[in-house]
């Protein structure tokens, strides 16, 4: 079926960009015009990939059509190998009433004419579905009778996500969806050729960053139009390229600095996911049926097997997920790239990091493997509650590769310090200038009230905690909404207090569970002063602008 | 507790306005978390409407319990009716101090909020961190005058919603808070 699709519908999309002519309008149509090297972020409106319809509704479609068309091969069978019919009225259906009436030629007409309908309403929908990029915003125009137009302010982008699921990916296609703050208000660009992608993003990003594209040389030009008419564009060069696009390395090394990219080891990345919680109940799971079985409970196959399915086919989507991962940073932010089948690279700018949380489980303890996880804007709860949305920046690794992730996330420059600050602590977190929870407090929290603290300083908010689960939460001040402690009865007798930090949502909820009374009237006012200050002096939304002399030479390079 | 000999808490030098001093003693430790300034409260008579709200849903529950025993001829339900309203009289008895307890500091640069008497909770928020201000009013707090003023940000978290303002007030503040907001305008 997938490889059917792949042989026989890619020159049919790209006929459009080999016969701009009869469309004779000018003012559309942009990306199929081969008269001269225009860049998508020129401004003008621009189409999509030929192929979105098909791959946004189309799938759907054919997954429909596939299913009557089983349901009806039995009567298909019956009709070529002809049986004494003996029909009982139960089974009577509106295909028998058409065979008994002779009204093929009719149903036939019908279908064709839906065909028909449904062919013209895809390529209306993808007539009208038009994107254009321009100095202040991204916005996207949609739908043929209820039309939508959004619309995202560029110094508002919180991070853009490149994403090639496995199907888009055969027809050389990627969804691109540029995320601004608010939950699931972003502006989708479903699907772009995927060639152009990543230089769409470069383009948005650095037009973000306040920089203006001032070089022809810099905003490259979409490689549809030219390559779209070659004439040599034949079917086997269609899959050679479709086949070199597949298998390109997901962030492409030549617009990377391939110092900074941490890189996981296979072995690690399958002995982090098997020391989890899934082994757990993988090794809890075989208790009992092992149990079952000595009892003579054959039957507890019936629910075994499934289960083991279902957890093994969770370990293989998590290592496959986090299979070539990769991390770097380019001037328009950190690029995080995913995936084995569909891959995924989000880029997030300069100061769009609203908390980190490195964590450790005991199980990784005795192989000093440590997540990272972010929060960013623009995740709806849904997501952030389902893990979703690309937050774990860093599935597993050492310390040092913790440290370099960190440093990208926070735009510092890569030093050891951080590795051994971060070491510190989280080892010993009373060395590091820790403020710690007083003694009192193992009364609430008996294993980790030692570890419990918070430390303050360079614009970052530190959170220690955690024994089972050792965690530090980084907490940009600058990005912190606003903070809050709190105290309950027993808190209060105790001469305790809880402080939690409010960021957008996300998979980290920044609390630290217990601290001093004084020491927490001392976090609340450091911290609320703290935020103004660093609130005041942020101006990330304009990132370059700032920084235009370091700006500079950056963007030269790339040219 | 009372021997605080804490050798996990060292002197900790450079590390802000910390409390070493009064480590040994924890009679010196505060209990509560205080911040200086002048806390701003909600109209006392928000306290009636309160308690009229409570009224009123002891009234539903009354009204509920009597129904289902007309309709099903049951008893169990006069439990339930008294534990509810033992427990709504039991809040109602509260109600003067809870509402009394919430407040908040109008600062150069942050908005202060508190609530509570039994878990208490204090929130600091720029003013260039809101998003929007909305003012609701309810039937009975509308009859009384008052308005409920929702300050909200970024973070569903952040959860700011002063209760019985007068309306007057209520939009003063607002439309100072909007004012603050705009001088103050932040990126997310």
């Amino acid at each position: 079926m997938i490889g059917h699709a792949d042989a026989s519908f890619p020159p049919g999309n790209d006929v459009p960009p080999q016969h701009p002519g009869p469309e004779g309008r000018p003012e559309v149509g942009q990306h199929a015009g081969p008269r001269d090297r225009r860049s998508l972020t020129d401004g003008e409106w621009h189409r999509l990939h030929a192929a979105t319809p098909l791959l946004r509704g189309g799938i759907a479609f054919l997954a429909i059509t596939g299913f009557v068309i089983a349901n009806l091969r039995e009567r298909l069978v019956d009709l070529f190998l002809p049986r004494p019919s003996d029909y009982d009225p139960d089974d009577y259906d509106p295909l028998t009433y058409v065979w008994e009436h002779g009204y093929i030629g009719l149903a036939l007409l019908a279908v064709f004419v839906i065909l028909v309908v449904v062919m013209a309403a895809f390529y209306l929908s993808w007539r009208m579905h038009t994107f254009r990029v321009t100095d202040e915003a991204v916005e996207v125009r949609s739908g043929i009778l209820f039309r939508t137009h959004r619309n995202a302010k560029l110094d508002r982008i919180q991070g853009v996500g490149i994403t090639r699921p496995f199907l888009p990916r055969l027809f050389g296609a990627a969804k691109m969806e540029v995320s601004v703050a608010g939950a699931d208000a972003s502006v989708k660009l479903e699907y772009l050729y995927s060639r152009d992608a990543d230089d769409l993003r470069r383009d948005v990003l650095t037009l973000a960053s306040g920089v203006r594209l001032a070089s022809e040389g810099l905003a490259p030009a979409p490689t549809v139009g030219p390559d779209g008419i070659e004439n040599e564009a034949a079917l086997s060069h269609l899959v050679n390229e479709r086949v070199n696009e597949f298998l390109a390395p997901e962030l492409d090394p030549g617009t990377a600095p391939p110092e900074s990219v941490v890189r996981i080891p296979l072995g690690r990345l399958i002995g982090s996911t098997l020391l989890s919680l899934g082994t757990v109940f993988v090794v809890i799971l075989v208790a009992a049926m092992i149990v079952s079985l000595v009892n003579g409970q054959i039957w507890a196959l019936f629910w075994f097997v499934p289960s083991v399915i279902g957890i093994a086919s969770y370990f293989w989507s998590t290592i496959t997920k986090s299979l070539r991962y990769s991390i770097a940073g380019t001037p328009s932010g950190v690029r995080i790239g995913f995936g084995l089948f569909s891959t995924s690279n989000d880029t997030l700018p300069p100061g769009r990091v609203h908390a980190i949380e490195v964590s450790q489980s005991i199980l990784w303890r005795p192989f000093g493997w440590w997540q990272v996880k972010i929060n960013k804007a623009g995740l709806s709860a849904e997501a952030a509650a389902g893990g979703k949305g690309n937050t774990t920046v860093l599935p597993v690794g050492t310390l040092v590769d913790v440290s370099r992730v960190v440093e990208l996330m926070l735009g510092l420059a890569p030093s050891a310090a951080l590795h051994d600050e971060l070491d510190l602590a989280i080892r010993e977190p009373s060395r590091s200038g820790f403020v710690l929870a007083p003694r009192r407090a193992r009364w609430l929290d008996p294993f980790a009230w030692r570890r419990t603290g918070y430390t303050l300083h360079d614009g970052l908010l530190f959170f220690r905690k955690g024994v089972v689960w050792r965690k530090l939460d980084l907490l940009p001040l600058a990005r912190m909404v606003s903070f809050a402690v709190s105290q309950g009865p027993i808190e209060r007798m105790l001469r305790v207090a809880s402080a939690r930090a409010h960021t957008v949502i996300g998979p980290i909820t920044a609390t630290l569970p217990v601290i001093g009374t004084t020491e927490a009237a001392a976090l609340f006012e450091q911290v609320s002063a703290g935020i103004v200050t660093a609130s005041r002096t942020d101006h990330s939304h304009r990132w370059a602008e700032t920084q235009a002399g370091i700006s500079a030479p950056i963007l030269g390079d790339q040219q | 507790m009372t021997h605080q000999v804490p050798p996990a808490i060292p002197e900790l030098p450079g590390s802000g306005s910390d409390s070493g001093v009064e480590q040994g003693d924890s009679l010196e430790i505060p209990r509560r978390i205080e911040v200086p300034g002048q806390w701003r409260g909600v109209s006392p008579k928000y306290i009636l409407v309160d308690l009229i709200g409570a009224a009123i849903f002891a009234l539903v529950v009354v009204a509920v319990a009597i129904l289902w025993a007309v309709l099903f001829e049951q008893a169990w339900q006069w439990w339930v009716m008294g534990a509810l309203l033992v427990a709504i009289a039991l809040g109602a008895v509260f109600t003067p101090r809870r509402i009394r307890s919430i407040g908040y500091q109008l600062r150069q640069d942050d908005l202060l909020f508190r609530r509570g008497i039994m878990w208490t909770r204090m929130v600091a928020v720029p003013y260039g961190r809101m998003q929007l201000i909305d003012i609701n009013r309810g039937p009975v707090a509308r009859a009384f005058g008052l308005a409920e003023l929702k300050f909200v940000t970024a973070s569903a978290a952040s959860a700011i919603v002063l209760p019985g303002l007068p309306e007057q007030e209520a939009e003063q503040l607002r439309d100072h808070l909007v004012a603050v907001a705009e001088s103050r305008r932040t990126g997310l």
